[in-house]
């Protein structure tokens, strides 16, 4: 039974980070643009918040902890938005192929912040390992009367604040795509830009607002890997990179339904960390065990390519540009 | 034509060109943006090392051709990227995203490295590499074909069902890796046959990487050839264009896409095979190191010509080394030229448009032009 909870929560922890990932890239994909680059832009948002903080802790003999999480936050939101404008500029207005950016992205991203990952000590005059052990705490602490509770309630509140940040920003994600006006013209642009266009919306600004935004929520995924997965350090063997991978497969495993992809988020994360609990595994074959959220993801790509329901379609002009003059 | 008073001219204005720009101006458009996106790589170099670029490049090039021993793993180097990005271009031709060209490439590494331990004992070098060759060929095609099948059948989304692929061989590499580990418990393979060099490339006139260079070059060559004058190479080029002008014209969609897959699959393959016999001798998961996504830039900005493919697998991978040796001087870490690569695509990438489209600015002796 401690097991089943120790799986439980290592889910939701593993989850959390592709929730934020896949939740920015569904905002960005019902505007239309398929963006590649959400590994990337996790990255980016993991190390402008590991950078903003590791200077403010450095600055201040007694840092507070909520100016810590918030130049945290606000460092990865505007990074990954930065991350997004480039991607923006070059598929919107310059009409690079979407798919090739996007992935210019990712290794872009990647190499830039495992440059300064690696190399920030250096940077910063040789002070060994960097560690923000101090934010990271506040990252990751739970109510203070969770850790009493018994545990099938701490399964549930006891997390860091990031964890229920995730889901309200998944909800809050369905009802502008589906409650609101701007979330209708938004979803408009996406299935038809022309039909939009002539309808009197700026296609032009609802895909940027779209993309950088959404790119400013999946950098949130990277800085809750980097403060509270990894607690508060940095390590450059690309799992951020898998995870980004797996939040673009989560978006199609939700069917582009932010609401959807809370479970699935979880599922995922649990099915990545189940080689763990099993018994008596070799390493062989634990190695195997690690293919199984990828392999779902297969799965699941056939059974809805399978079953083509219509509400499950994605919008039908992800991945084209738009061009006024040739409608 | 009457226009409105108030009704204002937007200050820019973007048009297709309806003649295409001669051939010099749109190298020379490329080069102004290589020049600039070297420039924001000086000023980016300048602010972390605090030294004259110039040096800096200088050292880049002695870090990519300084020796001999130098010029020659770079030019092996630049054959894997080339050979991956011949691979992936039929496929890109063809619209179809495979992004699973790492996956690819494992499954043939893995496929190498099995015959090499497995065979290695019994056969000599020459009829092993046949072997080797024909295998890393099919276990890489048939990593490309099953993606290819689902996406002719049931337009399944190849780009990320490509993707997955890669990280299922990735897991497959793990689990042969802590099989075949040598010397036990340091989960590594090791260099398979150190001592009896069976199944490695022999050396072509004197040259430990002379074959890698024949073989991708006659690859590079033959794709040319296949792509530009063969009928299944115009039909690759049709359904890419439109699948519905291929139906239109009695092509059979699904058995070019799965046939194409599988050949851009077998190639990856066969890159794989050179990583292991040809380069490294041993094989892990961390043996297509990106090349794959890399491949794909390449591919694409060539516009899928092979000569076009060297100049830019030259430059990529010149840029690549140049960064690291960078690194190594300057105590920085390698990851460093990932960024300079990614920032010199953009803007090349982002030169594209200027080929492409015409920009209009808003000038105040505007003229009416009979449309």
């Amino acid at each position: 039974m401690t097991q089943l909870i120790a799986l439980f929560k290592a889910g939701i922890m593993f989850g959390t980070v592709i929730l934020y990932g896949s939740t920015g890239e569904i905002v960005t994909e019902k505007s239309g643009n398929l963006n590649l680059g959400v590994p990337g832009i996790m990255y980016l948002g993991g190390i402008a918040g590991l950078t903003g903080v590791f200077f403010y802790e450095r600055s201040t003999p007694d840092p507070n902890k909520l100016v810590c999480v918030l130049i945290a936050l606000l460092c990865a939101f505007i990074a990954s938005l930065l991350g997004g404008l480039i991607y923006s500029v070059l598929t919107i207005s310059l009409r690079a192929n979407q798919n090739v950016t996007g992935l210019t992205l990712t290794i872009f991203a990647a190499g830039l912040s495992n440059f300064f990952g690696g190399s920030l000590n250096k940077l910063a005059g040789g002070v060994g390992q960097i560690s923000v052990s101090n934010t990271s705490a506040a990252f990751r602490a739970s109510l203070p009367f969770a850790q009493n509770l018994p545990p099938l309630l701490s399964m549930l509140l006891g997390y860091g604040f990031m964890v229920y940040l995730a889901v309200a920003m998944a909800f809050l994600v369905n009802w502008f795509i589906n409650r609101t006006s701007v979330g209708l013209n938004l979803r408009a642009v996406g299935e038809n830009p022309g039909t939009a266009d002539a309808a009197g919306i700026n296609v032009t600004r609802y895909k940027y607002l779209a993309t950088c935004i959404g790119a400013g929520i999946s950098g949130l995924g990277g800085l809750y890997y980097v403060m509270d997965y990894t607690k508060g350090t940095w390590d450059s063997d690309g799992g951020i990179e898998r995870l980004g991978w797996l939040a673009v497969a989560l978006v199609i495993f939700s069917s582009w339904k932010s609401r959807r992809s809370i479970w699935g988020a979880y599922l995922f994360g649990m099915l990545s960390w189940l080689y763990f609990y099993i018994p008596d595994l070799t390493r062989r074959s634990m190695e195997l065990f690690k293919m199984l959220p990828y392999l779902v993801t297969v799965i699941v790509l056939v059974v809805v390519s399978l079953r083509r329901k219509r509400e499950n379609q994605p919008p039908a002009g992800l991945g084209l540009p738009y061009f006024r003059e040739e409608r | 034509m009457n226009r409105e008073p108030n009704a204002r001219e937007p200050f820019v204005r973007v048009s297709k060109r309806g003649v295409a720009i001669p051939m010099w101006k749109a190298f020379g458009i490329r080069g102004i943006a290589l020049v600039a996106s070297l420039v924001i790589c000086s000023i980016l170099i300048y602010g972390i090392v605090k030294l004259n670029p110039l040096k800096v490049f200088a050292a880049m090039f002695e870090g990519a051709f300084g020796t001999n021993k130098r010029m020659w793993v770079m030019i092996r180097d630049m054959m894997m990227l080339l050979c991956i990005s011949v691979g992936l271009a039929p496929a890109f031709k063809m619209r179809f995203w495979n992004i699973g060209a790492e996956g690819q490439i494992l499954v043939g590494g893995i496929a190498s490295a099995a015959c090499m331990i497995y065979l290695g004992k019994t056969i000599s070098t020459i009829p092993l590499m046949i072997i080797m060759l024909v295998f890393s060929t099919l276990a890489g095609g048939l990593w490309g074909l099953i993606p290819g099948l689902f996406k002719a059948r049931w337009k399944t989304n190849e780009t990320l069902f490509t993707l997955m692929m890669n990280y299922i061989a990735i897991q497959i590499t793990a689990y042969f890796v802590a099989m075949w580990e040598n010397p036990i418990g340091s989960n590594t393979v090791g260099v398979i046959n150190s001592k009896t060099k069976v199944g490695w490339f022999p050396e072509v006139f004197g040259q430990a990487y002379g074959l890698n260079v024949i073989l991708v070059l006659a690859l590079a060559i033959g794709m040319f050839i296949y792509l530009r004058y063969s009928k299944q190479g115009y039909e690759i080029a049709v359904v890419g264009e439109s699948e519905n002008t291929a139906r239109y014209a009695a092509i059979n969609v699904g058995k070019v896409i799965v046939r194409t897959m599988f050949i851009s699959g077998a190639l990856c393959g066969i890159a794989g095979f050179l990583a292991v016999s040809g380069a490294s001798h041993t094989i892990s998961a961390s043996t297509a190191g990106g090349r794959g996504f890399t491949a794909i830039i390449v591919a694409w900005l060539a516009k899928f010509n092979s000569f076009v493919m060297i100049l830019i697998s030259a430059l990529i991978v010149f840029l690549d080394k140049g960064a690291i040796e960078i690194a190594s001087r300057f105590n920085l870490n390698n990851h460093v030229s990932s960024m300079l690569t990614g920032i010199i695509l953009f803007f090349i990438l982002g030169s594209e448009f200027f080929i492409n489209y015409q920009v209009h600015f808003r000038s105040g002796k505007h003229k009416e032009v009979q449309a």
